[in-house]
């Protein structure tokens, strides 16, 4: 409790900074935090066209890029993690896909799906499967041999093995690539909105640039932050709860 | 050996499907270039001096902003693992600023800096610091108290165990953070230069291409060089691990 | 003899549970002596408040001499693994010109019989030339006193046989003077000189017992020869352990080493 008053009296503390300082200089570019969260508080939540038009899509967006990147990276991991041979033949191409970045592809994503809702989608999964596929690959060879042995022993039916032995294994490790897509899939969100498309936050964050409406611009940044704590918050509850039987789970570690 | 050709196999296997799906009518022509074509347009662009200057461009604001992250971030998590009192009191800070994209500050940048080198640098630097950050502080976590208490018994003093044992038993770790850091300031790096102006670089190359005449097989060369850039520095800094630091 | 280590009076308590309670023990330069104890008698805190680890809550430690080693049964967690062999061994002897540095270390590693092992990472050896490459690098500091914590209890039989020959071998021939903390009742008798046998939670003083046994000692003779056997049983009635089967001293054993490495990472 001590330690949790300690941080935020800090946090409070360069927040007051920054607002004395934005009073003092008075420069366009920093805006003091309070005018900063006034104009979040009033474009993001109190206009319900800005709400419905661009942070719900947005959230849409993301949320279905990362759950269909994580549906097709664990079952593709899983796959591949059980088998040397098929590893031996992906592995290559998998660490040369890993490696483009997504953005490079957007051109290619907007010609094949046009512009819109499912190009931004495919940009996100490409860019999020990753960290999902091959961290899944890890966990699904993690299964130790005694666990191997006693599923062999007791002759359970296949989907019970990767259902019940295999995903639960590999389950600490697929969280934590799942929460490293969550974070990147935020970032792919943004990227996919900046082009090709007139609604989102990315897009918000553009077009305050171009109208040099700074204050605006900030409230997109916070709102991007506040909404990245809050998945990465949820994601880790969820964790928490789906990995209560391990014996030690790690909150942060190479992320 | 054997592992070597099957991932050339599955690599192999890869080209062949793209070159059907290019060549088939069901995706329109242009939008996805067959390899064939595209590695024909690639050995064009190598053998061009501004492809290449392209390239360099990239190259090098990536390894500075990877210097610029190290020098920050490792000092700093030195000093957030070890006093317990500043990492708690940081917290509630670093929660908050990891979570905003590097992407989301492209405009800030762009208003505060320009469209010269320094956004994509600066842009860059901020993604690839929190991997060495959390990396560092992570593995002075795991700084095993059996080593600590080994060195103090024979006499060695605080700044001696930080530069003698916590330092050296953090390394592995901190190149693991490194590694990824430099893969995310690549990709970031990339991001920039493909969204936000400037002149020169690979992902402005891939922004020309795309907007002017409309090249798709230029598109996929960069798409490909930066992919093969990325799996350079990866495997090359994997390999520095290994090599220097095998425990 | 003058005594290289005194200990007057030592207690120490952790929050409200006492560890040690009140030790006062000498040991005299040139002896090996051994400390046993039943489980969890705070055998580790009395070598933790010796080395200077911890502080204690009341009494004394003097040492003769500044210069003081430790070999934790640790080995592989005690070695560093970015140092070779002979850096490990070099570790301590910072300060000293580069060349004795050299010097020092190829020696202390001949004592061992691992010259051949020095340019080798530790990680790279066997258990039990790691927990050599720790007791060369305590001797090559040239302690005054060489503390050694369960030092044998994490390597096979027969390697125990031989770090034990070893350990009476370089101590006698340089001298050394050695207290060795140990769970293993058979372990202290054909080690020390001397033998604290402590009681259980808070740890005191139950006796300090003289081993009748000649300097030259030897796996087969020594542990057949009547005054080991004698000694042996009477530090396990002393534990109250005595009369039991020995499977239950094996249980025991297990016990005490589970309370250690609890103590050590706390």
């Amino acid at each position: 409790m001590n330690k949790f008053f300690q941080r935020w009296t800090v946090f409070a503390g360069l927040v007051a900074v920054w607002q004395l300082l934005g009073w003092l200089a008075d420069d366009p570019f920093f805006p003091p935090p309070s005018e900063i969260v006034t104009a979040a508080w009033q474009w993001w939540v109190v206009d319900p066209r800005n709400f419905t038009e661009h942070v719900i899509p947005s959230i849409t967006r993301l949320l279905s890029g990362w759950a269909i990147a994580s549906v097709i990276g664990v079952a593709l991991g899983l796959l591949l993690g059980r088998s040397d041979r098929a590893m031996e033949y992906a592995g290559p191409l998998l660490v040369f896909l890993r490696s483009i970045p997504p953005p490079a592809l957007v051109p290619v994503f907007l010609l094949l799906f046009k512009a819109g809702q499912s190009m931004q989608v495919a940009t996100i999964v490409f860019g999020v499967i990753w960290p999902v596929l091959l961290n899944s690959v890890d966990g699904a060879r993690s299964v130790d041999v005694t666990k191997v042995d006693t599923s062999a022993v007791f002759r359970i039916p296949r989907w019970q093995w990767v259902l019940g032995v295999v995903l639960p294994a590999a389950s600490p490790k697929i969280f934590a690539g799942l929460r490293v897509s969550l974070s990147l899939s935020l970032v792919l969100m943004v990227i996919s909105e900046l082009v090709g498309t007139d609604n989102g936050i990315g897009s918000q964050l553009m077009q305050a640039q171009r109208e040099f409406d700074y204050t605006r611009m900030w409230a997109g940044i916070v709102l991007l932050g506040v909404l990245g704590y809050g998945l990465n918050t949820a994601l880790l509850a969820v964790e928490r709860r789906a990995l209560a039987w391990q014996p030690r789970s790690r909150d942060e570690q190479h992320a | 050996m054997r592992a070597f050709t099957r991932g050339l196999i599955g690599i192999a296997g890869f080209l062949a499907l793209w070159e059907l799906l290019g060549r088939s009518p069901l995706i329109p022509a242009h939008a996805l270039p067959p390899p064939s074509v595209v590695f024909g347009e690639l050995v064009t662009q190598l053998t061009s001096p501004a492809f290449i200057s392209h390239v360099v461009a990239t190259v090098l604001a990536v390894l500075i902003a990877i210097a610029i992250a190290i020098a920050i971030a490792v000092p700093s998590g030195l000093v957030l693992g070890s006093v317990p009192a500043v990492r708690h009191a940081t917290r509630a800070i670093i929660e908050f600023l990891r979570p905003i994209p590097s992407v989301a500050l492209i405009p800030l940048a762009l208003v505060m800096l320009g469209f010269g080198p320094e956004t994509k640098i600066t842009l860059a630097v901020y993604a690839a610091l929190w991997p060495i950050l959390f990396n560092t502080i992570y593995a002075l976590d795991e700084l095993d108290p059996l080593l600590v208490e080994t060195a103090r018994v024979f006499g060695t003093r605080r700044v001696g165990v930080l530069f003698r044992v916590a330092l050296p038993s953090a390394l592995p770790f901190v190149l693991t953070g490194i590694r990824l850091a430099a893969t995310t300031a690549l990709i970031v790096m990339v991001s920039v230069e493909l969204m936000a102006g400037s002149q020169v670089g690979l992902g402005y190359f891939i922004m020309e291409a795309r907007s002017g005449p409309g090249r798709m097989d230029q598109v996929l060369v960069g798409t490909v060089v930066a992919g093969a850039i990325g799996v350079l520095l990866n495997n090359g800094l994997e390999r520095v691990r290994r090599r220097w630091v095998a425990w | 003899m003058s005594n290289m280590l005194e200990v007057a009076d030592l207690g120490h308590t952790y929050g409200d549970y006492e560890a040690i309670g009140g030790l006062t023990f000498t040991v005299r330069a040139g002896e090996l002596v051994c400390v046993v104890g039943p489980s969890g008698c705070g055998k580790s805190t009395l070598l933790r408040t010796i080395s200077g680890l911890i502080a204690p809550s009341r009494g004394d430690v003097s040492l003769k001499g500044s210069h003081l080693a430790v070999v934790f049964q640790d080995y592989s967690r005690s070695l560093f693994p970015w140092l070779s062999v002979q850096g490990n061994v070099e570790f301590p002897l910072r300060g000293l010109p580069r060349a004795e540095r050299r010097a020092r270390a190829a020696e202390a590693l001949e004592w061992v019989g691992l010259g051949a092992a020095a340019r080798k990472r530790p990680w790279q050896l066997s258990g039990g030339m790691q927990q050599r490459v720790a007791i060369a690098r305590a001797l090559a500091y040239r302690p005054s006193l060489l503390l050694m914590d369960e030092p044998f209890a994490s390597v096979d039989a027969q390697t125990r046989f031989e770090l034990e020959d070893l350990l009476l071998r370089v101590r006698r021939e340089h001298d050394t003077t050695v207290l060795v903390v140990t769970h293993d009742i058979d372990e202290s008798v054909y080690l020390g000189d001397r033998i604290l046998v402590l009681s259980g939670s808070p740890a005191r003083l139950v006796a300090d017992l003289e081993v009748p046994l000649p300097a030259e000692r030897d796996q087969v003779t020594t542990r057949t020869d009547e005054a080991f056997v004698a000694l042996r049983s009477k530090v396990a009635r002393l534990l109250n352990v005595g009369g039991k089967p020995a499977m239950d001293v094996e249980k025991w054993a297990a016990a005490e080493r589970e309370s250690l490495s609890e103590t050590v990472s706390t």
